[in-house]
């Protein structure tokens, strides 16, 4: 299976989670979505990283230019940023860093149970 | 080895997950709060999301409508009183919910439990000022009140309505700043916000420094500087008023004030210093009807302290400012009266020396008996930490705020507070408002004020049927002369207060002579009324003017008003700065000093916000006056320095006195010498201002007004905004204080009004109306409020509607 389906599955099944589910459903499902699909290691990593992290990413950039960035400015001055574009950044490298480490970790559970790994690289 | 490397991956997801989800210092628990599914991105507003919604409300009898206007004022269409106050409070609470909360908790000494223990003085402190304890004997009086108690109930279940929709997506923003939850509101709360507002408005007196002052200054000395009375005067009720009662007879006990000397005093409420109201009835308007305006000044936070609605149900109709926790419209009008209030300054809080028996402090002196104290430990949790635990003791006086663990240093300062809004009587404030809502005439609304005990008011009262009056309202004690302006003897009854001044004798003033009735913080009453009163503040300036003003005026209007409310005419400066100027020695003067000096020399004493000159004279009168007063400073002692008034009669009158003279220097001062010497030092401090800051020295950036959010957020407040006026001013807006709600009402047939306020509708830092109304305050503008007849009325105003049905 293509890395790029493994983003858009684990974005798309994160952002249906995250709907009703606290934040770290989204860590879930990353390491769910490594679990049962077979990947190599880093691109485990890559898929969670890039799947939340858009999503993420993606998802305060819409909210930012919906609202005129009312809010984005004051929390972004808060966080002594000088620029809410930082703050947006940020927002999808936290989500980023979580869904990589989840998304990692499920690799690893599912190499507990295969034998031979190097097929997948 | 697999496990091994597996449970590695596993323990750093799960600790990097556990710590975003935790608040570590003063950050929020970062995952949560920047998820932007349920973390802080979802409480930004969009314009557009202002919708019309269907809802059920548990609890709710009949349909009810709430209609939103353009300012986001909504006007709740209910169709009995439950319904209506339950649907305030759920309204209330969907704009200002976190406000609410946090004032409450802060009138509890609750603070700590959410900000840690930094907080826990400013807990202590409100833990021994009593004012959970004025809660809770005013929670116990309004209780017996079934009515009464009913609509605070369904208050507290239309704001527990709303908190029982939230999930961690919705909360208010701070919430999920500070990571905590709301918890259930209550009457009980209610009782707490006004207690709150007790302390904002009557906590402030001066009886330990007016000791300290007198053991240092003599008698004499001491009266000179702080006279009760002064000549030029214009009390709330004018002189001449025909007092047909005879007050109650006190027995009067020798003067004796006990040897105490405290360094220094608790924290007090800013003397905020700028409410105003009047009245002009038919005889002076252009419609020969009465117009009524109001602006309270408060302190300026954010969200703000008012939040304005109109309220309607079968038989009322009103519209104003409410305060967010409490019930109906507090400042405003209906369709027949319009009323609002201002502080009325008077001191109803008294300080007395306690005599304990021994150590253990179970049993204090009073006359030949020992009284049993009360004790009451409280608990004051503290954010991840042990609570701290004070124990508070209680006298028949009140709570006992300086002892040798608070303030007090040699263990001989024990001093108990005997405040009117303790209680036990006081606390039917709440049912005031409300039959203020209903009131119909000037007899509703005696009736209604009558029982209003604390903090005194000024309420002004305007009827379309044509009346205007002004009652100084609240419960006083009756006072033998000096009683209680100094800490009082508490081992003896002698001093102790014998009774309240029966409100049929409160000073007030219907439809007088003059056309015109007003109040802004000045003396209550002329010496003809027969009771003492005092405070150890009053306005000198402001109210003068308005007078002046409101005299001269024939067929005002609505414009007259307004021009009137935002007057940045400075009189303390066009009584005082001639005197300055012409003591100046113009000759010796340098290039700067002459420009200055030419600036002042031509400024027309308005206080606008682009000119120099307020700023230069604001901080050359602050010099002289603290160079005057040099005996204050360094005593070892709590200390107030003398009224600016009467530092402005000194150096007038006595400029050569012993006072005027700086005791450090060799040589003897004038009045002169100081005018001189503090000019030089303005003029340097005003540039040396305007290039530490970068900027102009403009009255505006000077003064450099902001509006503070409630938690102290930064990037949640406002800051430097341009606006004129100042202390002692009309619009008398300073650096933390001002107009906090202006208010015009033209009474008629159809009623005409008009309102602004710092701030906006939503509490949230997130939205659009958080400070919408912002700019027109500044600038002195105003809106015409949308006062609806009913329910169907001017549809093209509103911009979404919310209806409410029972849930089946």
């Amino acid at each position: 299976m293509k890395i790029s389906i493994k983003v858009v599955l684990i974005a798309g099944l994160s952002f249906v989670a995250q709907q009703v589910l606290p934040w770290y459903s989204a860590v879930i499902v990353a390491f769910l979505v490594s679990a049962i699909l077979p990947n190599g290691k880093l691109n485990a990593f890559l898929v969670g990283f890039l799947g939340v992290g858009l999503l993420w990413l993606v998802y305060a950039l819409i909210i930012d230019i919906q609202t005129n960035s009312i809010l984005t400015d004051r929390v972004a001055e808060l966080f002594t940023l000088s620029d809410g574009n930082i703050l947006v950044a940020i927002t999808g490298l936290v989500g980023a860093v979580v869904g990589g480490l989840g998304s990692l970790t499920g690799v690893y559970f599912r190499l507990l149970f295969t034998k031979d790994v190097s097929a997948y690289y | 080895m697999k496990l091994v490397r597996f449970l590695i991956a596993l323990f750093i997801t799960i600790s990097v997950t556990v710590a975003l989800n935790l608040k570590i210092g003063i950050a929020p628990p970062l995952g949560k709060f920047l998820d932007p599914f349920q973390g802080f991105w979802q409480n930004a507003e969009k314009p557009e999301s202002f919708q019309n919604e269907d809802l059920t409300l548990k609890g709710l009898k009949s349909p009810a409508t709430v209609r939103y206007d353009s300012l986001l004022v909504p006007h709740i269409f209910a169709e009995n009183h439950e319904d209506l106050y339950m649907l305030q409070g759920f309204v209330t609470a969907q704009h200002r919910l976190w406000q609410m909360e946090f004032q409450t908790h802060a009138a509890a000494g609750r603070i700590a439990e959410i900000a840690g223990s930094d907080a826990i003085p400013i807990d202590r402190l409100q833990r021994r000022r009593g004012l959970a304890f004025a809660a809770v004997n005013a929670s116990k009086e309004m209780e017996k009140d079934k009515e009464l108690w009913s609509w605070l109930t369904a208050y507290a279940s239309g704001v527990n309505a709303y908190i029982q929709t939230l999930s961690y997506k919705n909360l208010p923003i701070e919430y999920k700043l500070l990571d905590y939850k709301p918890e259930p509101w209550s009457p009980h709360k209610t009782a707490l916000f006004l207690s709150y507002m007790a302390e904002d408005l009557s906590g402030y007196d001066v009886d330990i420094e007016n000791t300290n002052a007198l053991k240092l200054f003599g008698k004499e000395q001491y009266d000179f500087l702080f006279p009760e009375a002064v000549e030029d005067r214009q009390p709330v009720i004018p002189p001449g008023t025909d007092w047909d009662f005879e007050p109650i007879p006190l027995k009067v006990p020798e003067l004796r004030v006990p040897d105490v000397k405290v360094a220094q005093v608790v924290e007090k409420p800013d003397q905020i210093y700028g409410s105003n109201n009047w009245a002009l009835d038919g005889s002076k308007t252009a419609t020969g009807r009465p117009i009524l305006a109001n602006d309270p000044h408060l302190g300026l936070n954010l969200p703000s302290i008012w939040y304005v609605m109109q309220l309607q149900m079968p038989g009322m109709n009103t519209y104003g400012a409410t305060f967010p926790g409490t019930l109906g419209v507090i400042l405003g009008f209906n369709d027949s009266i319009a009323w609002g209030s201002t502080n009325a300054t008077r001191d109803v809080r008294d300080w007395y020396t306690i005599q304990f028996r021994d150590g253990a402090k179970k049993e204090y002196k009073f006359d030949d008996k020992w009284l049993r104290t009360q004790i009451r430990i409280e608990e004051i949790k503290v954010r991840g930490e042990d609570s701290f635990f004070d124990t508070v003791l209680y006298t028949h006086y009140g709570p006992v705020v300086y002892d040798e663990s608070f303030k007090g240093k040699t263990g001989r300062e024990n001093l108990a507070l005997e405040w009117v809004a303790h209680g036990p009587s006081t606390s039917l404030e709440q049912l005031t408002f409300l039959k203020l809502n209903t009131a119909k005439n000037y007899d509703e609304y005696v009736e209604a004020i009558k029982i209003y005990n604390s903090p005194p008011q000024n309420f002004v009262f305007a009827s379309a049927q044509g009346d205007i009056a002004l009652w100084v309202q609240g419960k006083f004690p009756a006072k033998w002369k000096e009683q209680g302006k100094f800490v009082m003897d508490g081992s003896s009854s002698a001093y102790e207060w014998q009774g309240f001044i029966p409100q049929e004798h409160n000073a007030h003033v219907k439809n007088p002579e003059r056309g015109f009735v007003s109040s802004a913080n000045q003396f209550p009453v002329a010496d003809d009324y027969p009771y003492y009163t005092y405070d150890g503040k009053y306005e000198y300036f402001r109210n003068r003017r308005i007078n002046a003003q409101l005299q001269a005026m024939k067929s005002a209007t609505v414009a007259d008003m307004m021009e009137l409310q935002t007057d940045n005419y400075n009189l303390k400066a066009a009584e005082l700065l001639p005197m300055m100027l012409d003591s100046v020695q113009y000759t010796s003067l340098n290039k700067q000093q002459v420009k200055a000096y030419d600036l002042l020399k031509t400024w027309n004493y308005v206080n606008g916000p682009d000119t120099k000159a307020p700023s230069i004279f604001e901080i050359w009168w602050k010099e002289l006056y603290y160079s005057v007063w040099d005996e204050f400073r360094n005593q070892g002692m709590a200390l107030v320095y003398p009224e600016e008034y009467n530092t402005i009669q000194l150096l007038k009158n006595y400029p050569a006195h012993d006072f005027v003279d700086q005791k450090s220097t060799p040589e003897k001062e004038t009045a002169t010498t100081l005018i001189n010497r503090s000019f030089v030092v303005a003029v340097d401090s005003v540039m040396s201002w305007s290039e530490r800051n970068e900027q102009e020295y403009t009255w505006g950036n000077f003064k450099a007004t902001s509006l503070q959010h409630l938690a102290r957020i930064k990037p949640f407040s406002v800051g430097n905004i341009q606006i004129g006026g100042g202390k002692s001013i009309v619009n008398a807006t300073s650096s933390r204080a001002g107009a906090s709600w202006r208010m015009i009402v033209a009474l008629g047939d159809d009623v005409e009004a008009y309102g602004v306020y710092p701030g906006g509708q939503s509490g949230n830092p997130g939205s659009p109306y958080y400070g919408n109304l912002i700019d027109k305050w500044a600038k002195g503008q105003y809106y015409r409020l949308l006062f609806m007849k009913d329910k169907e009325a001017t549809p093209e105003k509103i911009i979404f509607t919310n209806t409410f049905s029972p849930e089946k």
